[in-house]
């Protein structure tokens, strides 16, 4: 198995799924997958409930292990990953349900995202002493840096369980980017939200593209801010792909019209 | 410093001259801060000179000359308080726009004031100004503060503050002659050049662009600081917009006059907590946010643990007794001032912390009439707030409460150095030397509020009580005459109602009739609260309306009110005669009021005929009515209902006299 990881220009692949397949028991939530993910773009997963999106995304970071293909990562071939792993070769994500601390503050939940980039050993953070403090000091900065960029000053010592559904993403979505991903999931990140909140964190997903050249791959039901903000799609279908391109592409493809108006299978 | 405030009058009357003194005399302090990245980064006068000398030389190096125009839009940020300066140390002027005015709105002021360069906060702010460039052919350059987002905007004409401010500093180290030249060049302006243009924010007709001098702002702001005693020393918290002419007078001028240091909030969100790091020692609200604090405290006061609410509740009422007693110097019993020092101690002192007001000096209200309650209740906390009453064309200060005459009901006594008269139809005039020098470009308009010899129609009608008060009662083109010629002003009698818990909206009829009459709305939740405790049964909104005990209780408030107006001298003659209780909610679907909840008075009165006319017919007791509503999802249907009439006793003058001198 190759290790070595590389660095990947920007519109080259920098994950690659081979021939996936996934089950669970008799259920086969992923059948025969293959698509990639090119470094710099916003890759959009749709498709109707169940049928395998997360399942997909679990996958890539490591979290299932699918029984058949192969996951190319930076160069680097796999097919099985701890997430721990993925964590730090530059894979964060966020949750479908809402997944932070509830009881801590919103600036020690992104906090948390910096855990894998602090090299200091736990004794000094207890008593928070000399290397300790310095390191803390410069990951501090860069998570105000976050709390900047998304706008959430006014929360910063707010415990997250008290903060309405749309912040508390928002929240999230700092914590994954503390950990200064290469490659962002984003599971339905704009579920729940009403129109407001969706076009604020459209904006946020964006800017983040934007900004740190971050790759995102993400999952949504929202077809139109799929459509807005993603370069490509590709949709899923009882665990196959059933289409995969531009979002013009995939709005006319027959299958994807068939899959979501229900025709009899 | 006062003796600095009195002396350098003539020396330094414009804000480059101050800046160059403060920067000499206070040099090491603190003159602006910021919280960014969660810290509180500060500048000292010394600094803020260095950077707007740069910056200056940067604008100027950008093609900025000498009679130009500046907009600046956003909100409050150091650099936008530094750009007034740099860009008047050029002989230019700065513009200030609301920011939150979209694109449309802005374009006018942008136009009108033929702005040469845009200073603005942020992306958002660019966007909108390159969306309309097209109708500014005098734009050549914008510069920006924040560069989020703007990495990939063409940058020929738009700059980075930081490059602004790069430019500036080699051209300096070119030349570095040029700073010579350009604090010679201080020299060639003096107060009475202008310093800013100020657009009135327009809610009738168009902005209009009121032209302020160094005098009318300096003069101004130096009178502020002696009358309330304010020096070097003092904190506020710059949040109320730019463009707004107190920020201009509160965060800029008195700042630069008395040299004590402006702080900015994180971001609009933000104000509370960052209220309460710097604890402001002069501290400026319309009165809204002191209606949501208060709220919030009663709030959470309610979810407190029985021991504190205990303690809470008995030291409110010691509060009540004696606070504001105690704040204005008058004699108050000893064991009195004992528990007012406890109630300091357990609740007052931890209460105003929690408010950021710890060291509060003085604290201002204005634009509104606040609630009598409200105010005692900051009052009597021992918190200094007073009230006043300015506008943009008088350079903010028309009237001030001085201290130890402070009351919810007037907006206090003519400002230093302003005269007030009021003419015969109740308006409101006055003359100072903040008064504006025109209208920009608008000859018409300045001559209609600015007469020859230098008074201004405030628009407001008001009147002078017994102790020298100034009462503002009402736009001036709304008051209105009873019959017998007794002035009528519609709003001030139905914001004495409103100030009720139990009424929502209230409307008052009597232009060119005998007397005047009064429609009332109940308000739901606190009434039902009322009949919850009082064992009243009602099924509906229009049920509880009706009902004869919610008549007396609101009949007793419309005796309140006619007891206070006894006491106003001519609006003695204005008292309540007859009123009625609505039997349903005025409402925005039916027009009733305006989306801002402003009642349409015309619209109201022709509505609800049958009932005015009841109001006025003296032998009608109950007029039935049937109106047209509109409901949530757009149906109509029809509301039918029996409404009472009451008629109430009004109160004699001399009498009620005495009684409110008592309060």
């Amino acid at each position: 198995m190759n290790t070595a990881i590389a660095e990947i220009q920007p519109g080259k692949p920098i994950l690659a799924m081979d021939h996936i397949s996934l089950s669970f028991g008799g259920v086969k939530a992923i059948r025969d997958v293959s698509f990639d993910i090119r470094k710099g773009e916003i890759r959009a997963i749709i498709g109707p409930n169940g049928a395998g999106k997360t399942s997909l995304l679990n996958v890539i970071n490591g979290f299932y292990h699918p029984q058949e293909g192969i996951i190319n990562y930076k160069g680097a071939k796999r097919n099985d990953m701890k997430p721990y792993v993925a964590a730090s070769q530059g894979i964060a994500r966020t949750f479908q349900n809402v997944a932070l601390f509830a009881g801590m503050s919103t600036l020690d939940n992104i906090m948390s995202g910096r855990m894998l980039k602090m090299k200091v050993a736990l004794p000094w953070h207890i008593i928070r002493f000399g290397p300790a403090e310095r390191e803390e000091i410069e990951h501090r900065e860069f998570v105000e840096q976050i709390i900047d960029f998304l706008e959430i000053q006014a929360i910063r010592r707010t415990p997250v369980g008290r903060l309405p559904y749309g912040l508390q993403k928002r929240v999230e979505l700092g914590r994954a980017l503390a950990m200064e991903p290469e490659l962002l999931l984003l599971d339905e990140p704009m579920a729940g939200m009403n129109l407001e909140e969706k076009e604020d964190m459209s904006r946020f997903v964006l800017d983040v593209n934007d900004q740190f050249g971050t790759t995102i791959a993400l999952i949504e039901h929202d077809m139109g801010v799929v459509m807005d903000i993603s370069d490509r799609v590709i949709v899923l279908d009882y665990g196959q792909k059933i289409a995969d391109g531009t979002p013009d592409e995939v709005k006319n493809n027959q299958n994807v019209i068939d899959a979501y108006l229900g025709v009899a299978h | 410093m006062a003796a600095a405030g009195a002396t350098d009058k003539t020396e330094y009357d414009t804000f480059p001259k101050l800046l160059l003194r403060n920067a000499d005399i206070f040099g090491d302090r603190p003159a602006m801060r910021e919280k960014d990245l969660g810290i509180w980064q500060s500048w000292t006068w010394k600094e803020v000179h260095e950077i707007v000398k740069n910056y200056a030389h940067g604008l100027k190096k950008l093609g900025l000359k000498a009679g130009d125009k500046v907009a600046i839009v956003g909100d409050n940020r150091p650099r936008l308080y530094w750009t007034f300066a740099a860009v008047q140390s050029l002989g230019a002027t700065p513009v200030p726009n609301y920011q939150d005015s979209v694109a449309d709105e802005m374009v006018f002021v942008l136009k009108h004031a033929e702005v040469t360069f845009a200073i603005v906060e942020n992306q958002e702010q660019v966007d909108k100004v390159l969306s309309v460039a097209d109708q500014l052919p005098k734009l050549r350059k914008i510069v920006y503060d924040d560069d989020r987002g703007l990495q990939d905007y063409d940058p020929k004409d738009l700059h980075s503050f930081e490059r602004v401010i790069e430019i500036g500093r080699k051209e300096i180290e070119k030349n570095p002659k040029l700073v010579e030249r350009w604090e010679a060049g201080f020299d060639k302006y003096n107060g009475s050049d202008i310093a800013v243009f100020l657009y009135t924010s327009g809610t009738t007709g168009r902005p209009k662009g009121v032209v302020l001098s160094y005098d009318n702002i300096l003069i101004s702001a130096r009178n502020g600081n002696a009358f309330d005693g304010l020096d070097e020393m003092e904190e506020v918290l710059a949040y109320l917009p730019m463009a707004w002419v107190g920020d201009h007078i509160f965060s800029y001028g008195q700042s630069y006059t008395a040299g004590f240091c402006v702080s900015c909030p994180e971001s609009r969100e933000t104000i509370n907590e960052d209220r309460r790091e710097i604890g402001p020692t002069y501290f400026f609200a319309p009165p809204r946010p002191f209606e949501i604090m208060l709220t919030q405290i009663t709030v959470n006061m309610e979810d407190a643990s029985t021991v504190n609410r205990w303690l809470y509740n008995y030291f409110m009422d010691v509060a009540k007794k004696s606070g504001e007693k105690i704040l204005n110097g008058e004699p108050v019993p000893f064991m009195e001032r004992v528990k007012y020092w406890l109630g300091e101690l357990f609740v007052y002192g931890p209460l105003k912390n929690q408010m950021g007001f710890s060291r509060l000096k003085v604290g201002y209200t204005a634009g509104e009439a606040i609630g009598p309650e409200i105010f005692s209740f900051y009052r009597s906390l021992g918190l200094n707030l007073k009230q006043l009453y300015g506008q943009t064309e008088a350079g903010v200060y028309v009237t001030v409460q001085p201290d130890g005459e402070i009351r919810a009901d007037t907006v206090g006594k003519p400002a230093p150095d302003v005269e007030i008269k009021i003419d015969k139809s109740g308006e409101v005039l006055y003359r100072s030397p903040g008064v504006f020098l025109e209208y920009y470009k608008n000859k018409a308009a300045t001559r209609e509020a600015k007469t020859k010899d230098g008074w201004v129609h405030s628009g407001d009608a008001g009147f002078f009580d017994d102790t020298g008060h100034l009462h503002v009662i009402d736009r001036a083109k709304d008051v209105g005459k009873l019959k017998d010629g007794t002035l009528f002003p519609p709003k001030y009698i139905e914001n004495k109602l409103k100030f009720f818990p139990n009424i929502q909206e209230a409307v008052a009829f009597g232009d060119g009739r005998d007397f005047c009459a009064m429609f009332i709305n109940i308000d739901l939740t606190s009434v039902s609260n009322w009949a919850e405790k009082n064992n009243i049964i009602y099924g509906s909104y229009q049920e509880l309306a009706a009902h004869p005990e919610v008549y007396s209780m609101i009949e007793e408030h419309v005796r309140e009110v006619n007891l206070q107006l006894a006491g106003e001298g001519d609006l003695a003659g204005a008292q309540i005669k007859r009123f009625l209780v609505l039997h349903k909610e005025l409402d925005p679907d039916d027009g009733e009021i305006t989306r801002t909840a402003k009642v349409r008075r015309g619209f109201v009165g022709e509505r609800y005929k049958p009932l005015v006319d009841a109001l006025y017919d003296p032998k009608n007791y109950k007029q039935h009515i049937s109106t047209e509503v509109t409901f949530e999802d757009g149906r109509k249907g029809k509301l039918e209902a029996d409404v009472e009439i009451r008629d109430v006793q009004s109160v004699d003058v001399p009498e009620a006299h005495m009684q409110e001198a008592a309060e």
